[in-house]
């Protein structure tokens, strides 16, 4: 099942340091560009990625003022046309011409992995910073099964997997490119063939593997004008063996232990599979309110022994205001595994604070890991601007190691749920019982006794008495 | 609390329950025997219905045409199989693995605390294999799992063959949005045990496992399967699980929706009848006694039973194959199994809308809770008027001529009132010639519970017998020499009323039994039932005056050991396959073995609770009977 890594490798860059983007970037034009990479499996990954950029008239004041920064997450969202709807329109050719007419969502839903994302941030636009462009980058990615997709058959075309060709480039991008990763695996001989034959190659380093990559340019003329469009083929010339996908340096994984509903530990497990390089991992959680975390139950333990992290940062919970955050730096050892454990309990909510369909259970987000990890070969830093858009989705920082993000699996964790087929039996018993119990004992507490003489006589003695009151004799 | 009542007419209701008490309690009692038995008609008895709207409506078409895919994958496997001794791990991976599941392995052992002679296994070691198809439409927050249990003999072998076949099925779907893993466990239930335990990450039996590396997040269903033929006259399905836990009712509706519509013929223990003729509810009755002996035995039968423990709702599915003329292939159970999956799938929650606690006298009919707990409620109405008429005459020794104001109206043993004012009682008898009974028959318990395993080496050395024998033989020397204790070392006997001695223990005793039964009735109706039927009268007639060695012989013949030993008889009667008198006594020494093994394995709380609580209440009764 090759979509477990890059389920684990769920990438994606947010801000990056300043520092990449000095020198001043070329405004109001658009970058386009596909990546498909086979992959061990079989099973072949297509990343688009599409760069806009545009001037703004607001003037960079100083740093960011991290007051203001906030984060948030929503861990579960089914991804749908209705997403990549509203994401196309942000396109400037939208789905008509260039790359994006490959976006239909039919085949690209009927995929085993699908993400999609939109990036902005600021770009200087000079070395001092005084003016700045905006970036809007946006990027999907998704991974074609070839079981159930190719029924069967490993081999790939564009029309195959996307039902269209590609037969112009979008008239407002500066660039419009396909690439295809032909690395060879082996020494002897090329595991897959690409048709038509690429003009020209690209080699890089990327997560610290080097790889290559054919080019077709689509505003080269030549490329479409042969035929009026182009699909790219690719023939495995040796069936890849089904055996385990090669696992990546660092990849995480998480869950949650225990029975029953009134306790549990939250468990992130963090692999780093370098065999002689430690290296440290940001590790950032927001829990749930209603997930009661016990601080001095956290452990982490590397290769059996205690782990102390370097920089912790707790900031509780508010129950229904805010969530719990915590951010820890944590080495991981070389070739190790590395668990990051925490106890909880679950909170009993409010009747009304029940989702619709309580007993699904309530979604936990997924941990954050960001780390630098040591790369192989050694890479050379590389003009930003110059390289392909996919190069900085992995940044190299200087030279030896990259940069990657992580997102852990979201959590379902089912809470105490009460039974809301009958909720008027409930609360009727209920009030009930206690009105019972209550008004007995009130009554009991509250209540003075004396004892009552048995009443002889009635109204004679009644009236005897009234007339012995007004004698002033005590009466009978 | 008597403030408000009026006291003159509870006197009177008081009179009244004292002056019939011996009617009455035959009465109640005859009254929930009765009720049991007329749990398998019509009124009290009532068809299923699903009643999760996410199953419901929706009808999938099932397209699963793998019969040769699974007979071949079934031949391979039990090739294998025989080829290593063990399981085919190796080939079980690369297996799935080409059927384009990600493949996961986990090794396990554990040291049984004595031989386990019925499976012939000390020290367990394995490894269990598993698959998980990642669902392309969600992120792995929920899984379903189908699981095959491998034993030690090549037994299975097909069911294997069929989930592999259906892993290649599922894995072309484009459908899916639960994971569902696949996994093939060795050595049983131990191996289910040990990969629950690690993908929970909990230890619960000291079970030594290798982590998991893959998971899949919340399991929400489980299925297992055993199919050791090629093809199947009738599929069975368990589901008793660990201490008598049943999976939600809707699960099973699932089951026998799909096996109905693809005229797979299912079953509960029984087959299906005409419920019209008399015949339909004497088999029901028949169904639901075997039922009810399995959910009272508290044990799992089938490896679903331990999915329970966790929330999964899980059932086996069992293919038998008899001499009949009808038989399905393999083609008709996967199909039933896709139609199961394919809903599983559409859930949106877990299975919470229908029952959790039931009792089912046939596989398309249920009786809910409601309406048999009345059958344990009569009963154990016994007990409370036993203890009504005790007290009554205990404070009416105390008092002469007082009045004494205070009864159990519905024999509600947890009411305040008689224990607290009992315990007055207690205080005039002299707490001392009860604390010494009390101590003697838990001490016994907590022996019996603690030594046949601490002592087995000891046992061993002294006597020419193996490990398990000695752990059964210990347990029913110390069972009976609980019997010839001298436990009322009672000294400070008020002369002025010799019965009050005897009395305040019955009491106790009576109080005692009252809340275990009631406390086991509802959480596992079957064995509170059971335990009830059998140790109430004993214990409602026990008493030193009168027919002794009648009184006597009930009490031994109602004791715990002696009503598993009957229910074993019962068990093999309902079957139709009658036990001599020494298979009967082997099967029985083999069960109190297994009930300790289970108790050490799997957490099962039988023994336990019969060490730890029903047998010293037992021997209290047995010391009210020989108090001098």
């Amino acid at each position: 099942m090759a979509a477990a890594m890059p389920l684990a490798l769920l990438v994606l860059l947010l801000l990056g340091p300043r520092g990449w983007c000095l020198a001043e970037p070329p405004r109001d034009s658009l970058r386009e560009e596909l990546v498909i990479t086979p992959l061990p499996s079989g099973d072949v990954a297509a990343t688009f990625q599409f760069r806009t950029r545009w001037d703004s008239e607001l003037q960079r004041e100083g740093d960011t003022d991290h007051y203001f920064l906030r984060y948030a997450v929503l861990p579960r969202e089914v991804v749908c046309t209705e997403n990549l709807t509203p994401w196309k329109k942000l396109l400037p050719c939208s789905s008509k011409a260039g790359l994006s007419v490959l976006l239909k969502a039919d085949r690209l839903f009927h995929t085993s992995y699908h993400s999609q994302a939109v990036h902005i941030r600021p770009v200087c636009r000079n070395a001092r910073c005084t003016s700045i462009s905006w970036e809007l980058r946006q990027t999907l990615s998704v991974v074609f099964d070839a079981f159930i997709t190719g029924q069967g058959k490993k081999d790939w075309s564009l029309f195959r997997m996307f039902s269209r060709t590609l037969t112009e480039p979008c008239p407002l991008a500066s660039e419009s490119r396909v690439y295809v990763d032909i690395t060879t695996y082996n020494q002897d001989n090329e595991t897959l063939e690409v048709n038509p034959p690429p003009t020209t190659t690209y080699q890089d380093i990327i997560l610290g593997t080097r790889k290559t990559y054919a080019i077709y340019d689509l505003l080269d003329t030549a490329m479409i004008n042969k035929s009026r469009n182009l699909n790219i083929q690719l023939k495995w010339k040796r069936p890849p063996e089904n055996e385990a996908p090669p696992v990546p340096f660092l990849h995480a994984q998480r869950y949650v232990s225990g029975y029953g509903l009134q306790k549990g530990e939250l468990s992130t497990l963090l692999y780093n599979t370098h065999p002689y390089r430690a290296f440290p991992v940001l590790l950032l959680d927001t829990v749930p309110w209603y997930l009661r975390l016990y601080v001095h139950t956290l452990t982490i333990t590397s290769k059996g022994k205690e782990n102390k992290p370097s920089y912790i940062h707790y900031q509780p919970a508010q129950d229904r205001l805010q969530p719990h955050l915590l951010e820890m730096l944590i080495q991981l050892p070389a070739n190790s595994v590395t668990k990051v454990s925490i106890q909880f309990e679950r909170a009993l909510l409010k009747w009304t604070e029940y989702t619709p369909d309580p007993n699904h259970g309530f979604y936990v987000s997924p941990s954050v890991l960001s780390a630098l990890v040591p790369s192989v070969v050694a890479a050379k830093p590389v003009d930003w601007e110059e390289s392909p858009l996919f190069n900085s989705l992995f940044p190299v920082s200087d030279g030896s190691n990259y940069f990657v993000r992580l997102y852990t699996e979201p959590l379902l964790v089912n809470l105490p749920t009460p039974d809301f087929s009958m909720p008027y039996n409930v609360i009727c018993l209920t009030c009930t019982v206690v009105a019972v119990c209550y008004g007995s004992f009130y009554n009991l507490l509250t209540r003075t006794f004396h004892i009552e003489e048995p009443r002889t006589g009635g109204l004679a003695k009644r009236l005897a008495n009234l007339i012995r009151r007004a004698r002033g004799v005590p009466p009978l | 609390m008597g403030l408000l009542s009026d006291p003159v007419r509870r006197r009177a209701l008081a009179r009244l329950v004292l002056r019939l008490n011996a009617p009455l309690c035959v009465l109640s009692y005859v009254a929930g025997i009765a009720w049991f038995l007329a749990l398998v008609f019509p009124p009290l008895t009532q068809r299923t219905y699903m009643s999760e709207n996410a199953m419901g409506s929706t009808m999938v078409e099932e397209q699963f045409a793998g019969g040769d895919r699974a007979r071949a994958f079934a031949r391979d496997f039990a090739a294998h199989r025989k080829k290593s001794g063990a399981l085919p791990v190796a080939w079980l991976e690369r297996t799935m693995r080409s059927v384009g599941l990600e493949v996961y392995t986990q090794s396990f052992s554990r040291k049984l605390p004595f031989p386990d002679e019925t499976h012939e296994r000390y020290m367990v070691s394995g490894t269990n294999v598993y698959g998980i198809l990642r669902a392309p439409r969600a992120a792995s927050t929920e899984s379903l799992v189908l699981t095959v249990p491998c034993g030690s003999d090549s037994t299975n072998s097909q069911a294997v063959g069929l989930l592999l076949a259906l892993a290649a099925h599922f894995r072309g779907q484009i459908y899916w949005a639960k994971d569902i893993i696949f996994l093939v466990t060795e050595h049983d239930l131990l191996g289910t045990e040990a990969w629950l335990e690690a993908y929970h990450d909990v230890n619960v039996t000291g079970m030594q496992s290798s982590p998991l590396q893959g998971r899949a997040g919340a399991i929400q269903a489980a299925v297992a399967l055993e199919l050791s033929s090629d093809v199947v006259t009738s599929l069975d399905v368990a589901v008793e699980g660990l201490n008598g836990q049943l999976p939600n009712l809707d699960l099973l509706n699932l089951f026998q929706t799909f096996c109905q519509k693809g005229a797979c013929c299912a079953r509960f223990r029984l087959q299906p009848q005409d419920w019209t003729s008399l015949d339909g509810p004497l088999q029901g009755l028949q169904t639901l006694l075997l039922m009810v002996l399995r959910q009272a035995s508290g044990r799992p039968h089938g490896s679903h039973g331990l999915f329970l423990r966790y929330r999964v709702e899980a059932l086996t599915l069992r293919g038998i194959n008899s001499f009949r003329q009808y038989k399905y292939d393999l083609v008709a159970v996967g199909k039933a199994l896709e139609g199961m999956f394919r809903k599983l799938n559409h859930l949106l929650e877990r299975l919470h809308q229908s029952f959790f606690l039931y009792l089912l006298p046939a596989l398309s009919r249920f009786v809910s809770i409601g309406l048999y707990m009345p059958a344990a409620g009569f009963l154990l109405l016994v007990l409370g008027l036993k203890i009504s008429s005790l007290h009554e005459a205990e404070v009416g020794l105390e008092e002469p001529g007082g009045a004494g104001g205070m009864v159990v109206v519905f024999g509600d043993p947890l009411a305040p009132g008689p224990i607290s004012k009992s315990l007055c009682a207690l205080q005039g008898v002299g707490l001392a010639s009860l604390v010494a009974p009390l101590l003697i028959s838990q001490a016994m318990g907590l022996a019996l519970y603690v030594l046949p395993v601490l002592g087995q080496h000891v046992a061993t050395q002294h006597f020419p017998v193996a490990e398990a024998e000695a752990v059964v033989l210990t347990l029913l020397a110390i069972y009976a020499a609980g019997l010839a204790l001298p436990h009322n070392t009672h000294r400070v006997v008020s002369t002025q009323a010799p019965d009050r001695g005897w009395m305040a223990l019955k009491l106790v005793a009576l109080i005692y039994l009252a809340l275990q039964l009631g406390c086991i009735a509802l959480t596992n109706f079957s064995l509170g039932f059971l335990l009830a039927t059998t140790m109430v009268p004993a214990a409602a007639l026990a008493k030193p005056h009168g027919p002794r060695t009648l009184y006597a012989a009930l009490l031994v013949l109602t004791s715990p050991a002696a009503t598993l030993l009957g229910s074993l008889f019962l068990w093999r009667e309902l079957q139709e396959a009658p036990l001599s008198l020494a298979e009967g006594w082997q099967l029985f020494l083999a069960a109190l073995a297994q009930g300790v093994l289970e108790h050490h394995t799997y957490g099962a709380l039988l023994f336990p609770l019969l060490s730890l609580g029903l047998y010293p209440c037992w021997l209290l009764f047995w010391n009210v009977l020989f108090w001098k």
